[in-house]
Order: structure tokens, then sequence, then C-alpha cells
């Protein structure tokens, strides 16, 4: 089996696996990171998210030979220095999880779409959320997290801006 | 840093997945340590010590034989246990559903975790703080009546710098004491509960102590269960429902990178590998012929009422009748009569089915997400044939398992496998499997008829179901598993299925009510199984109630809150918990929220694309009661339906923690509504259809509601009284949305939706065909 060299987190990783397979079982299984979690293998549902290179990819149908050399940030990868994102600490403030085995994939979405959108409206969110599943339907305390942690990021810009 | 597979292994270690005995290791020491080599006796639910275990730094664990399934039920057992033993919050742990070191309790199920499990819990930790306030006493060299109590540090009122910790008296060490009761649920010491004004935690929300491993993904969940040598299983499914295997072809796949073996047993089938994709590509991969059965497993899922009502039921009710029925109906000024259907809807579950077991030192333990590890660890031990005290379920966090897991077919398959294989084997569904194959709630057809007097007053209501329910799945049993019944492990008789009756506190002078059972032609091995899902017949039975109840008022000329109001209020009939009065509360409480006004209904249709409208519906499970009101846009272009607005007014006793509940109702809630709206099992007279997200639609964030308004409602009579119990909250929003959606469709559009779900493209064809 060929080897693939990978960036995930800010560390390198060389794993010896076929070509075809799929980066979430590199993830899950020769990483470690219970972040990314199987829930469909179609690229359906979202549960298996990651972000490469700022997009929200799904890492279920993402073969390990196109992400060779990519950097790669999971769930475990979102904080910084034992910091939490503000999406999850906005996730913690809301309590929105109620099973939770969906909610990589929602808090990784809402990171590539605050990137894009800082300031979202309603209808940017439902839009932009609309094919991340969740079947304890938290759907609308997700929404309510996304528009809390947008508040906080756009905070803590100003806050830094007037330092500045 | 640059790491090959092989080294990662080595330097990661594995993980290390038995977080329970590692918990009370330090207190019971060297019988922990023995336990974890097998064999795992069950704990006395008799000793305190397997209940509560305190630490020399002044903290406790609980041990409970729940599991919680993401509803902050955890939460709330140290809530209540810690307000019990006057330890803070924050001092206390828990740890719940490992069979090796909690109490069986049942798992999770019925909504019962504070309704009936809170009370044991309660009690025991009352009685830890009666025997430390004794030790105290003892040490302190002054009676109890003399001592005081506060976050688990014990003093002498009139000079409180005589003190002693909890920690101090006991922190290490085992309580050795007995307690009584015939049962787990009837588990007591000698002390008494504390009355509900002297409850301090109660009734706060602090924060669920599982979300934040939850979203910084440090959590390790029964998803990853790992353990050295362990291998990865994927199941074939027949590819005709009932087919039967007859040859299996290994050399098809025995070259593939990591294989390790075909197992078969009877029509199972799995390839087990080193690696989850080699398992993958080789279930794709495996050659194996099947035979279809002579005739057709089911009919196809448009077929499926027509054949419903055709149907000899396999159980037959037994009618409930009160008062003349037929008399009343006959007198009647006028009679209304509808036939409402809902079918089969899925759990398909985010995360499909799966488990790891470990069969190590002769013993099995299985890593699991089950709901009711208890059942699963009896199940296993009876479909292997080893004794129940070598086998034990370690229950982890898992996806949504509203009753899924109830039947938890991977547990068994992985417990299977890890015997045949001798290695700890991990098996995962795939989706398709998942959405394909996972145990379903029941379609159920109503007939209902009402007869309203000449002022409008309901006088006679008949109620007549049929469920598709059939050989029901029971508790991990081992009949109700896919894999026993594809082994051909049955049990003589399926078993019997059940169909509700409407759960309201209207007085109807003259009633009927039956509820029949039907079956399909496949009663065994079939992706057809019926199980619990998240109050199991409860939205399928209200749907038809509530929704004709609507239909009467309409009918009476009455405005539908007003209606209810006066079936509600023509007794004065109680039970035991006040469900009449509480019923009545909800109505109100949910009405006065909203800000419903009476106006005729339905209410004059728009003009514009978009046309608007309110429902209501109410109903009780067991003690707990709600009403929910919706207000709905439909767009008579498109057909679509958005619910904007759910006002939810809801009684469950005393409350735990307000924030954990609400959120619990709001997640019932849309739950629901994705029922209401999207769900439904198709399929051919051969297989399964929906396969997959893509053929099993569900709510997404772009349904999701403007606003959820929950409503706490306490509606006892006597409102802050001593022993007020706590009801459960789990299922009961579960059972009235879809009505509600229903009635406010009704009211927008003057069309009467009486199939689910309310799919865009129904709801168009039915406005059509009403020239709206």
């Amino acid at each position: 089996m060929p080897n693939y060299t990978l960036r995930v987190n800010g560390r390198t990783h060389t794993v010896d696996v076929d070509a075809a397979t799929p980066l979430l079982y590199v993830l899950r299984n020769d990483l470690d990171l219970h972040g990314p979690r199987f829930g469909c293998g179609l690229g359906q549902c979202g549960a298996c998210t990651v972000l490469i290179k700022g997009e929200a990819v799904r890492s279920c149908i993402r073969p390990i030979s196109a992400v060779a050399g990519a950097e790669i940030t999971t769930l475990e990868g979102l904080a910084t220095n034992g910091r939490l994102h503000p999406l999850q600490q906005a996730w913690i403030d809301e309590q929105v999880p109620q099973c939770g085995y969906c909610q990589n994939g929602q808090i990784l979405t809402a990171k590539a779409l605050l990137d894009r959108t800082p300031n979202p409206t309603d209808a940017q969110i439902r839009q932009g959320m609309s094919s991340t599943l969740c079947r304890c339907m938290t759907y609308y305390r997700i929404q309510a997290a996304i528009k809390r942690a947008a508040k906080a990021i756009a905070s803590a810009r100003t806050d830094r801006e007037v330092i500045a | 840093m640059t790491t090959t597979r092989r080294d990662f292994i080595k330097s990661s270690g594995y993980l290390v997945v038995g977080v329970a005995a590692a918990a009370n290791t330090d207190l019971l020491g060297g019988l922990v340590e023995a336990q974890g080599a097998g064999p795992y006796p069950d704990p006395d639910f008799r000793q305190l010590d397997s209940w509560i275990v305190i630490r020399p730094d002044n903290t406790a664990t609980f041990y409970v034989g729940k599991t919680d399934l993401g509803q902050g039920t955890g939460t709330a057992f140290r809530q209540i246990m810690a307000d019990e033993l006057d330890l803070a919050y924050e001092r206390t742990s828990c740890v719940m559903g490992s069979t090796d070191v909690t109490v069986d309790q049942g798992g999770s199920g019925g909504s019962d975790a504070l309704q009936t499990d809170g009370w044991p819990m309660r009690r025991v930790a009352a009685e830890a703080r009666r025997v430390l306030l004794t030790m105290a006493s003892e040490r302190l060299n002054a009676p109890v009546e003399q001592l005081q109590v506060a976050n688990g540090t014990i003093s002498v009122s009139s000079d409180p710098s005589r003190r002693v910790t909890y920690g101090e008296l006991i922190g290490g060490r085992k309580f050795n004491v007995t307690l009584r009761g015939n049962n787990t649920d009837a588990t007591t010491g000698v002390a008494q509960v504390k009355p509900v004004n002297e409850l301090k935690i109660v009734g706060t929300s602090p924060q669920r102590y599982d979300i934040p491993p939850k979203v910084d993904g440090s959590l390790t969940w029964a998803v990853d269960a790992k353990v050295p040598g362990m291998l990865h299983a994927r199941n074939v499914r027949p590819p005709f429902a009932g087919a039967t295997l007859t040859s299996v072809d290994e050399s098809s796949v025995r070259n593939l990178p990591g294989f390790v073996r075909v197992v078969r047993r009877g029509n199972y089938l799995a390839v087990v590998c080193e690696r989850e994709e080699q398992a993958i590509q080789a279930a794709r991969q495996l050659k194996a012929d099947w035979q279809k059965p002579a005739t057709a497993p089911f009919p196809s899922s448009e077929d499926l009422f027509r054949y419903m009502r055709q149907a000899t039921p396999t159980a037959a009710g037994n009618p409930a009748v009160v008062g003349n029925p037929d008399g009343a109906f006959a007198s009647a000024a006028r009679v209304v009569e509808a036939e409402y259907e809902v079918p089969f809807q899925g759990h398909a579950s985010i995360g499909p089915a799966h488990a790891m077991a470990d069969p190590s030192n002769d013993q099995m333990t299985i890593y699991s997400n089950d709901m009711k590890s208890y059942g699963l660890r009896n199940g296993v031990a009876q479909f292997l044939n080893i004794p129940r005290d070598r086998v034990r379920v370690r229950w982890m966090e898992g996806p949504q398992a509203y009753g899924r897991t109830a039947a938890d077919d991977a547990g068994f398959e992985a417990a299977f496998l890890a015997k045949e294989l001798g290695r700890p084997v991990r098996v995962q569904w795939s989706r398709q499997e998942e959405t394909a194959w996972d145990t379903k709630g029941p379609a159920f057809t109503v007939k209902m008829r009402g007869g309203l007097d000449a002022t409008g007053n309901l006088v006679a209501l008949d109620f007549d179901a049929r469920a598709a329910d059939h050989n029901h799945l029971g508790y991990n049993e081992v009949d109700t598993v896919l894999i026993a019944q594809l082994a051909n492990m049955r049990k003589a008789a399926p078993a019997r299925g059940g169909a509700a009756t409407p759960s309201e506190m209207y007085a109807i002078p003259h009633r009927r009510t039956v509820a029949h059972v039907v079956g399909l032609p496949l009663v065994w091995e079939t992706p057809l199984r019926t199980g619990n899902l998240r109050d199991p017949n409860g939205p399928q039975v209200t749907f038809a109630s509530e929704s004709f109840i609507d239909e009467l008022a309409a009918a009476a000329k009455a405005d539908p809150v007003e209606f209810r109001m006066r079936l509600l209020t023509a007794s004065t009939t109680e039970d035991s918990g006040f469900k009449r009065a509480r019923s009545i509360a909800v109505v109100k409480a949910a009405a006065e929220k909203y800000g419903w006004k009476p106006r005729p209904y339905p209410q004059a249709r728009g003009n514009g694309e978009v046309l608007t409208g309110r429902g209501i519906a109410y109903t009780y499970r067991s003690q707990t009661v709600v009403a929910q009101i919706v207000d709905v846009e439909v767009n008579r272009r498109t057909g679509r339906v958005w619910v904007k607005r759910i006002v939810c007014a809801h009684d469950c006793g005393l409350v735990i923690n307000p924030e954990a509940l609400i959120r619990t109702l709001e997640g019932g809630t849309l739950h629901t509504l994705s029922r209401a709206l999207h769900e439904e099992v198709t399929f051919d007279t051969e297989k399964v259809t929906s396969v997959d997200w893509a053929t099993y639609p569900t709510l997404t964030h772009a349904d999701t509601p403007e606003s959820i308004e929950v409503v706490i409602v306490n509606g006892d009579p006597n409102p802050k009284r001593p022993d007020l119990p706590h009801y459960g909250a789990g299922e009961t929003v579960c059972k009235p949305l879809i009505a509600a959606v229903a009635n406010a469709i009704y009211d927008a559009t003057g069309v009467r939706l009486r199939r689910v779900p309310f799919r865009s493209a129904r709801v168009l064809a039915a406005l059509k065909a009403a020239g709206v």
C-alpha cells in the first residue's frame, strides 16, 4: 500500500493505506480522532465533516489520495491555545446538542459559513446549513448558537481594532 | 512529527474504553480489578455502596442503571442525588448503564428516567446522608438533631467550628449499609426524601456535563471503542426481504487485502477484515446467491393502507365501551366520519448501528450505545449460550436512539462474530442497511366517527384503529434482533404487537374505542420490523384523534380551543395525578401564550400565494400533559408547508432542570415535525426502497420554525405540595404535533389532510383537488 503524508491539526502523519481509502477512516482509525464521525458514507449528512483550506469537506467520500499534503482541521483542532473557538463556546452556552453525534458537522459547517459570511442573515444560515442533518432536530438551537458566535467573533474583532 | 500507521498505533496506545470501572477502582480496589477480568456478577441494588461512592476529597460518584440519550438525564440524576445528599452539584459525577458496575434499572425507555427511576436514586442518596449524619454524631460527639449539613460538611449547629466532611467520614471506605426493597425501583433505606421546598439544586439549570466533550471532540463514543487486535466487520443483507441464502463464493473476496473471514449462519452473512475500508470493499464484492421467497413479503407502500383495511387482524382488540354509543349515534343531530393514515416511519439514526465486542479472558465485553444495556447483556448471554456473569455491556454515548437500540442488532452481531473469530470485532452498519433494516414505527389506519347533538355538543365518539404491528420487537430478547431471526432462532409464536388508543381527558358520554393489530405476510427477517419509535403509537393515534376533534369543532362551528375546554370541563372526575386539572391548565396556558382569540374555523381563505393558519392539539402520556399550538404557512403554488411558530405548554410535575427540559421538548417537537412533514418508509413488493437521506428525507435547517416557545406549567391543584412528583418528559410532546399541524393547514386552506406526511406534492395535490 502506498504512503500518504497528511497535515492534520498542525501535525504531520504518514499512513500506508490504499489510495481509495476515504479520509474519514484514516482520521478515525489511524489517527484516533473522534470528531469526524461516520453517518452515511455518501456525502449526504455531514457527520464526517472536516475543514480543508477553509472549506467544509465530507471526509467520507474524499479519497486519501486526493487530500495528501492538504492542511486538514478536525473538530479537535478548532480550539486555539486551549481556548475553545467561539462557535464551540456558543454551542455550550446555548446547550445545543441532544445526542451530539452530528454536531461535529454542524460546528465545522458553521465555521466555514461564518468565515465566508461573518454576519449571516437567518435565511443565509438556513441555506448554508441545510444539507447538514441532525436527527435530534437541534436546528433551532444550532441557528441561535451560530448567531451568538457571529456576534462574539465580531465583538472580538472590534476589540482588536480598538487595541490596534 | 512524522508517524507511520504502525508507529502511531504503538505510540498512541489504544484507547482506554472502560470509563466506568476506572471511576470506582479507587474505592472498591481489588474487587473491581477482579471484575475487570471477569466474571461480572450483578451489582447488588440492596447495597448502598452499589449506588454511591464518596472519596477522601469530598466528591461523590453516583452509579445508576440508566442511560442518557442526549436529554441530559445524567445531569438530572446528579442534581436529584446531590440535592438529597447535600453535596454541591460540582462535587458529583455520574456513571451510567455499564452492567458490571451499575445496578440494573433497565436502561432507558418509556420516558421513565425521573418518573420511576429517579425515586430510588433520591432515596439512596437520602440514606447516605442519614448514615453520614450518624457517623458524624459519633465523631463530633453531638446528637444528630444538633447537627447541620451544607455541601458535604456536617457541623454542630451551636458551634460550627466542630465539623467534619463526608470525605473525612467515609472517603475511600465502604458504607456497608444494606437497603430494602423487592426490586431496584423499590430500593430504599430508612431516610425519607426531602420535601420539595427543601430542594435547592432541583429546579436550577446546571449546564449538561456531557456537552463540552461533545463539542471539543474529546469524548470517546461507542463508535470509538477500540482494543488491540480488533477486526472490522460488515454485514451483507438479503437483497430481497425474506430471501434465502443459497450459496456464498468466498473466493470472490479471499484475495482482497486484509481479508480475514466470511461468516455465515443461516441467512446471516458478514465479512471480517483487518481494516474498516477493507471490510466495506469485501462486503460490496462478496458474491452470494439468494433465492427470492415464493410469495411477496409485503404489499408496496402505495398499496399499504388498502392491504391493512382488508387484512384479518392478528390480534383483535377488545372494544372499550362507555355508555350506549349505538343509541347515541342513532339519536345524534349530526354524525361526522373520517379516516386517517400514517405510514411506517423509521428511526433512521444519524449514526448507523455499531458495537464492538471483546472475547478476551473467556468473557464477553460489549462496548455499545445500547439504551437498554442490561437487556443486551441478557440477550447476548442467551444467544451465544454464555453464562450471564461472563457477559458485560459497557454503555457509551452514541447517536440518537429513541427506541432503536431496544433491539441492539449490532451488539448481538459483534458478540457473535467475536466469539466465532476469538478476537475483538467491531461491527458497523452502512447507511443503506440502517435506513432499510432498522426498526420502524408501525403504520396506522384510524376510522373515527363522532355524534353531535343539536347544540353542537359531542355526545358519542368511535375510535377504530389498525396498526401494522404484528411481531413488535421486545427489549433485546433474542428473537427480536435481526441476526437471530436470520439465523433462524425464533420463538414459536410472534409477539402479539399492540395498538394504542387516544390519551385525553375529554368527558364524552358515549364511546367505543377499539384497536386491532394486523400483520404483513413476512413476519420474520423483515425490514419492516416494528419497534418503539419515540412514543410508540402516540403520534399516529393522536394525529387521528386530535385532528378529528377539530373536524368536530368545525362541524359544530365552535372554536377549537373553546371546544376542547368544554370537553375537559364537562366532568370533574380526577385521577391521582390530577390529570384533568392539569390538562385544563396546559390548554389554557398554551392559548394564553399564543394569544389565541376565538374566530371562525377555518378562517376565510386568503388571496395571496402563502396562506396562513393556526392549529392546536393536546394529549397526555402517563402523567405528563401537553398542549401545542402552531402557526403554519402553506404555499399554494408549491404545496410547501412551513411551521413558523410553535407554542408548547407542558406539565411534567416537578422540573429538575428547566433549561435541559426546554431543549428536550424542542427536540422532541421538531423530531415529530419531521415525521409530520417528511418521513415515510417506502417499499416495493420485494424490499424497502428508503435507503438513505435522499430516499428518506427528514426535517432540515431550512424547515426550522422561526420561534419555539415552551411554557413550563405546574397545574397541580396544590402546586407547592411537598411531594410534587417528577414525571417523564422525553416523549409526550411527540404525540400531538402532527395533529396541530394538520389543524393549522385546515385553518389556512380549508383542506383537511388525513394522510401523513404532508410533503409538498401531496399537499399541492390536495389543494388542487379542492380548487384552492
